[in-house]
């Protein structure tokens, strides 16, 4: 079923500028890989080398974040609405050889 | 790339950056953006959920919470982000950057900083030592993902 996935700014340099892409799929996982498999260059930012979702990636279904519904096995409807939320982290290194 | 931004708004990072030391900061970076050129007009606080590590935990864990604390570590809380990224919208500005402080740390991104980066935004560091605010710098990830390019941060 048509459900529409929601892109960040900083990810539509590789959606051709486009906001939002509408996919056909029945859970979370196939949006994500119709996305993809329609925008390669999305893929290496959005999973790992070994295809695992990033885990600095969320993904909302509506306000939920799908952590907290099913992962990406989490079902969907038609007309639902995807939201690729990028997770904002970072940090020192551990060991510093300042100064 | 460029970055521009208001000494106003830089001294607001730095006090930011002063205030939470010896935890690191974090905040949003509001403007626009022409191309490569981008232009800050807000930085918005935003609180770093490692301070709450039940909460953070659950969102993206960490590898060894022994070593790693609100003290070298930030995250957003991603329904902050979404609230504040909306009203933003809003008002016709959209997020161009994130900032976050490195206490006791040189203003350089960590490997840490790379792993997690998104290409596009722009990446202030703001050094804190002994609780002063020092160098602050900007970055762009490069499109491999393997590191970050300094993107010049210039002062209006
Ligand atoms: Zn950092």
């Amino acid at each position: 079923m048509p459900v529409t996935v929601l892109i960040p700014t900083p990810l539509r340099q590789y959606t051709g500028k486009k906001e939002s892409v509408v996919v056909e799929a029945k859970n979370v996982a196939e949006a994500l890989q119709q996305l993809t498999s329609e925008y390669p260059d999305l893929r290496r930012h959005l999973f790992t080398d070994d295809g695992k979702l990033r885990n600095f990636v969320n993904v909302y279904l509506g306000d939920e974040d799908i952590r907290f519904l099913q992962k990406d096995q989490t079902p969907l409807n038609d007309k639902d609405v995807l939201s690729i939320v990028p997770s904002i982290a970072g940090g020192a290194d551990l060991y510093c050889i300042c100064k | 790339m460029a970055l521009s931004i208001e000494q106003k708004t830089v001294d607001a990072i730095r006090q930011h950056g002063a205030r939470d030391y010896p935890n690191e900061c974090c905040g949003m970076l509001l403007g626009q953006a022409d191309g490569d050129q981008k232009r800050v007009l807000e930085a918005v606080p935003l609180r770093n959920l490692r301070t709450v590590p039940a909460e953070a935990q659950k969102l993206l864990p960490l590898e060894s919470p022994g070593r790693e604390s609100e003290r070298n570590r930030f995250l957003i809380d991603p329904r902050e982000q979404i609230r504040v990224e909306k009203e933003a919208r809003a008002r016709g500005v959209d997020v161009v950057g994130y900032y976050h402080s490195h206490p006791d740390h040189p203003a350089r991104p960590s490997n840490y900083d790379r792993e997690h980066a998104w290409p596009w935004y722009s990446y202030v560091i703001l050094s804190v030592t002994q609780g002063q605010p020092a160098d602050l710098t900007g970055w762009v990830l490069t499109e491999n993902r393997e590191r970050f390019d300094p993107e010049p941060v210039e002062i209006l």
